[in-house]
Parts: structure tokens; C-alpha cells; sequence
């Protein structure tokens, strides 16, 4: 399609105003960590890295940061076991339902955060809490892992549609039984899917909150922390430091989750296999 | 292993369906050892179906499979002395040419200098020797299609299935394949069960050849047998030119290089079959002419021949005239009311 060059420049300045207004907050506030004053003021005046050590000091944001770690792993790990399983059947088997688990599955991300909060908050509160059951890292873990779960699944069943479908065929053919033509064929498959959505899922778990308010209890992971701190104005440099670290350990992970998932993991490229295909003919 | 001659596979009653689709409706089937046998048959006739249930990646709704008197119908493909080569490959891509041959005798524990050895005797049966280290996406279709071969006969089974194996290759390589496989079949001896919707494929490579249609075997022989005397309609126009006629309240059927057409004035020879009619139609061939021959008495024929000496002009100024065919009593197949009411 030929545009006009009046459509091209607005298509350009559309899509420069757009991505200038989800960034520009970001980088503000990124900007703020270098703030040497105690009050925000825009624009800042006395740049500085002081607070860096200072938010690095902090009590509180070493055991919020620690807590965001743990749960981020632990989410990632049961996402990872069970979104493989779960799209592994889905791909591999048909049968009665199969469309109502993939929307089962998928339905986490589209239900409000304070939705699955509340409702995990009285289910722990109130039925699970007779049992012994409380707040505490572990329901963090499981709160997460309920839309951790998906992106997982979403990244694994995409590879697997697009793997051949007499693969897992061929190996048991071969003589391989389920274990084997797991570990030997479809797991290597599904290697780079599964860190693309283990990646994922651990940046959605780091930065959640609202999930994380209804489950946590008395722990704090980072973003609640952040949270709380807010209202205490002499920590507002410190919050803005842990704000770019966040942002940071948010960005790396989906950067690195693209480029795996934009891999096909079908081993070389066609830029490699366009000249082997000549030497066909020189087959004896 | 079977002795030469006696059933290596036998199939009794297999039957497979998918909600109200019949796939397989009771096919009863014997596969001599060492045989490269064929089962030809349209898309959606059962013929894939059958050979996925000799491999075992569906399990017959009822039925037995035998495999050298063995009953494997409910085994895993894993269980079972056969190996596949599949229409899309489904070589392992993550893994190396040599890792992909070894990979049926590394799950079964050989160890590994007996495994290099064996893939290397396999790489060079299917003349890629050398190719050990490529990976897949680095080899042409051909060439892959060498390797799901090397794979699969590496492990020595006892029956080798091929899912319309020279499907996804060119005409020419297609060709060259066909005389490779059947050279490669003669050599290690293994039994061949081979699933092509190509009739040419079937004749030319084939012992015998099962003709498949609407989930049922219309007809097993060897492929002159299937040629020449088709038991049914829908061989005759499955397994080369539908040429079917209606005489005496009988149905025939005439292979279109059989019949010759006669010559004005000529006498047409002593005791063969003859009728008159209209020559509706010429195509040149280059080799041969088909004429399409509309008969007086009712029904249409192909005649093909062989241009000995005619030009193209010549040939097509034919069209619309007046003619006789005739052919030798014997060289028409009678085909089975019940056949052929399909």
C-alpha cells in the first residue's frame, strides 16, 4: 500500500506520542533516583547517587527484596512444572473439555487482580486457615503462581505447535518410552519456551501487588513495600531508587524472554541451510 | 524371523473409527517376509490408517495384528519390531544426522561403539556418509528424507512402514528415490509395507499391492494383476485410465494401450472384438496419442498409441472421424457387479 507522505508523518508522530506516553513517566521517575534533595521537585536540581547506598543499606528493602525473590522463584518453579504439563495435554492429547482447560487457564490474566486476591484471601482466611494454614511467603508463592501459570503455558504450547507433530511419533517408534522421549526429544523442544516463560512469569510475580496485598499477611515484598513506604516523605529517594531497580529487573527479563521466544529452537537457521541444499547434487 | 513365504503380518478384521466416521471397516490382510508390499489407495481410504495401527500410534476399535505371529494390536510403538519413516521425516532437529540414526539404539542401551558403527554402515547404505555432523535444517529434502531411512532400518526391525515417504520430494528426485528404496529393500531384506496415493509408485516398486477405497480392500495382487484385470470400477479408474463399458448386460473394462484402432479398409484381426464409432477427441502425447473414441453401441473408450511414425498434425486431423477398435479377446476385465455399483 502506497501512503500519502502527510499519512507517514502522522503514522510516525502517532506512534511517537505513544510510546512517549508510557515512557516518559518511566523516566521520570528513573530520573528521580538521582535526586539529591529530600523533595521532589521537577526539574531536578541537584543530581546525585547518594541515595544508592543509602536504599542498598535499608533493613527493609533487603528483606522486601529478599522476599520478592523467593516468591518470584517459587511462583516460577510451579508455573513451570504445571503450565508444561498443562499445555503438554493440551497439545498432545484430544479429548472431552480440552477447550475448557485452555480457558480455564488463560482466565487468570483477564480476571481483576482484586478479584483472585479476595477470593484467595477468604479461602486461606476461612477455609484453609482452620487447617493450620497462614499468610505468609508461601501463600504469596501460590497467589502468583496462579497467572504465573499461563505465561508459561502460552510460551510452551505455541512451541509445541509449531514443533512437528510425529516427533514425540518417531521416538516412540524408535523405541523410546514416554520417559525418554521426554527427556530426549520433547523436552529440548520446549528448553528455550520454557525459559521465555519462567523469565515472564518471575518479572510478573517481582512487580505484583495487588494479589500480593490479599495473600501476603505481615510480609513484605518489594512493591508492597514500596507501597507502604510511600507516605513517609524522608523515604521518598529511597522508594524512587528501588522504583528503577524494579523497572530494571522488570525490563531484562521480558528483553530476554522476547529473544528466546522469537527462537524457534529447531536447530540451525535457514541462513545456514541454504547452501548445504545446494550440495544436493553432489550426493554420490 | 518367518520362513520365505509364510504370513509375517497378518491383519484379521481390523476396524478403526472416528465418531461416525469409519476409517478401517474390517480389513483382513497377509504380508509375505521379505515382501515390499503396497497399500495404494485415495486420501481419507483407510490406507494410513491401517499402517498407524501396525506402528501402533492408534489402537484398532477391533481387529488383530500379527506380527510374525505375535499379536501386537494393543502394544505401544515402543513394544514392537517395526520402525516408521514419516511423510514429514520427523527427524530430531535439535540433534545431529549421526545422533538422530543412533537415537533408536541409544534408547534401547547399545552400547556406543557399536552404535557409531551401525549408523555409519546405515548412513552409507543411503549414501550420506559423511553427514554425520550436519544437523537437519542444514540438509535438502532428499537428503532428509535419507536420513528418517537410515534412522529407521538402522534398528534392523522386523517390518519397515512408509508413510508416502517420496511425497514432499520433486518428480525427478521421486524417481531416482523409488529405484533407491527398492535397491535398499532388496539388500537388507526387511519386509516393506509402503502407503502411497500414487499408482505409478505402487506398480513400479511393488510385489503385491493392496488397493484401498472407502476404508475397505478392493484388491490384492501383484501390480499387473491389479492393471491388468481390475476387480472393480474403481480400480479401473483408480489404477490408470477408467475405461468401462456396458455389453450384454455385463460390465467391462479395456486398458486404453490394449486396444487398437483400425485403419480404413483394413480387416480387423481374426476373432478379436470389434465395434465402430466416433473419434471425439485427440490429444498428442509426444510418445503416445489418446484417443477418446465415442462407440456406436453406447460408452466411450481411451485408445492410446504409440506415434511410430505420425506427426502431431497428422495425428489430431483424426479428430471426427469414422473408426473401428479392436481388441484381443481376453484383454477385458469383467468387473464385478458389486464393485462396481460404488
Amino acid at each position: 500500500m502506497v501512503e500519502s507522505r502527510l499519512t507517514r508523518a502522522l503514522l510516525r508522530l502517532g506512534a511517537g506520542f505513544t510510546l512517549f506516553f508510557i515512557y516518559f513517566p518511566l523516566i521520570v521517575i528513573a530520573l528521580y533516583a538521582f535526586n539529591g534533595n529530600v523533595t521532589q521537585r521537577w526539574p531536578i536540581e541537584d543530581w546525585s547517587t547518594k541515595w544508592f547506598p543509602v536504599a542498598f543499606e535499608n533493613q527493609g528493602v533487603r528483606d522486601a527484596l529478599k522476599h520478592s525473590v523467593m516468591a518470584g522463584l517459587g511462583a516460577t518453579a510451579i508455573a513451570l512444572v504445571l503450565g508444561t504439563l498443562a499445555s503438554t495435554a493440551i497439545s498432545r492429547y484430544r479429548f472431552f473439555g480440552r477447550e475448557i482447560v485452555t480457558f480455564a487457564v488463560i482466565l487468570p490474566i483477564a480476571l481483576p487482580g482484586i478479584v483472585t486476591g479476595l477470593a484467595l484471601q477468604a479461602t486461606i482466611k476461612d477455609v484453609l486457615g482452620p487447617f493450620g494454614v497462614k499468610f505468609g511467603l508461601a501463600t504469596i508463592v501460590i497467589g502468583h503462581a496462579t497467572f504465573c501459570v499461563v505465561v508459561v503455558y502460552n510460551n510452551v504450547l505455541a512451541r509445541l505447535r509449531r514443533t512437528s507433530g510425529s516427533l514425540d511419533e518417531a521416538s516412540a517408534d524408535l523405541g523410546a518410552d514416554n520417559w525418554q522421549t521426554f527427556r530426549y526429544v520433547m523436552f529440548p523442544q520446549m528448553r528455550t519456551a520454557l525459559l521465555a516463560g519462567g523469565l515472564l512469569a518471575f518479572a510478573l510475580s517481582f512487580d505484583e501487588i495487588i494479589v500480593t496485598i490479599f495473600t501476603s499477611g505481615a510480609i513484605q515484598t518489594l512493591p508492597i513495600w514500596m507501597y507502604a513506604t510511600l507516605f513517609r516523605p524522608t523515604e521518598l529517594p529511597i522508594v524512587n531508587v528501588v522504583a528503577l531497580f524494579v523497572i530494571l529487573v522488570s525490563i531484562i527479563p521480558v528483553y530476554f524472554a522476547q529473544k528466546l521466544a522469537g527462537d524457534t529452537g529447531v536447530a540451525g537457521s535457514t541462513a545456514q541451510a541454504a547452501p548445504a541444499a545446494t550440495q544436493e547434487d553432489a550426493t554420490p | 524371523m518367518a520362513p520365505d513365504g509364510a504370513p509375517h503380518i497378518r491383519i484379521a478384521g481390523l476396524t478403526k473409527t472416528y465418531g461416525d466416521v469409519v476409517a478401517v471397516d474390517g480389513i483382513d490382510l497377509e504380508v509375505r517376509a521379505g515382501e515390499f508390499f503396497t497399500m495404494l489407495g485415495p486420501s481419507g481410504s483407510g490406507k494410513t490408517t491401517t499402517l498407524r495401527m501396525i506402528a501402533g500410534f492408534e489402537i484398532p476399535d477391533s481387529g488383530v495384528i500379527e506380527l510374525a505371529g505375535e499379536d501386537v494390536s494393543r502394544l505401544p510403538p515402543y513394544d514392537r519390531p517395526v520402525n516408521t519413516v514419516f511423510q514429514d521425516y520427523a527427524l530430531f532437529p535439535h540433534m545431529t544426522v549421526q545422533q538422530n540414526v543412533e537415537y533408536g539404539l541409544m534408547v534401547k542401551k547399545v552400547r556406543k561403539g557399536e552404535r557409531r558403527e551401525r549408523a555409519e554402515q546405515a548412513l552409507g547404505m543411503v549414501q550420506l556418509t559423511g553427514y554425520g555432523a550436519r544437523k537437519p535444517a542444514q540438509l535438502s529434502g532428499g537428503q532428509r528424507q535419507r536420513v528418517a531411512l537410515a534412522r529407521a532400518i538402522v534398528n534392523r526391525p522386523k517390518v519397515l512402514l512408509l508413510d508416502e515417504p517420496l511425497g514432499a520430494l520433486d518428480l525427478k528426485l521421486r524417481q531416482e528415490m523409488q529405484i533407491e528404496l527398492k535397491s535398499i529393500q532388496r539388500e537388507v531384506g526387511i519386509t516393506f509395507v509402503y502407503v502411497t496415493h500414487d499408482q505409478e509408485e505402487a506398480l513400479t516398486m511393488s510385489d503385491r499391492v493392496a488397493v484401498f477405497n472407502h476404508g475397505r480392500i478392493e484388491q490384492v495382487g501383484p501390480p499387473a494383476d491389479v492393471y491388468e484385470h481390475p476387480q472393480s470400477e474403481f480400480i479401473a479408474g483408480f489404477v490408470g485410465v477408467s475405461n468401462v463399458l456396458e455389453r450384454d448386460g455385463r460390465r467391462l473394462t479395456v486398458r486404453p494401450e490394449k486396444i487398437n484402432l483400425l485403419e480404413d479398409g483394413r480387416e480387423p484381426q481374426p476373432g478379436w472384438h470389434v465395434e465402430p464409432g466416433v473419434i471425439r477427441d485427440v490429444q498428442y502425447v509426444g510418445p503416445v496419442t489418446r484417443y477418446h473414441v465415442t462407440l456406436d453401441r453406447g460408452g466411450e473408450l481411451q485408445v492410446l498409441a504409440q506415434n511410430l511414425e505420425e506427426g502431431s498434425s497428422q495425428v489430431l486431423e483424426a479428430k471426427g472421424r469414422r473408426t473401428r477398435v479392436e481388441w484381443r479377446p481376453g484383454q477385458e476385465s469383467v468387473i464385478d457387479e458389486e464393485g462396481g455399483t460404488e
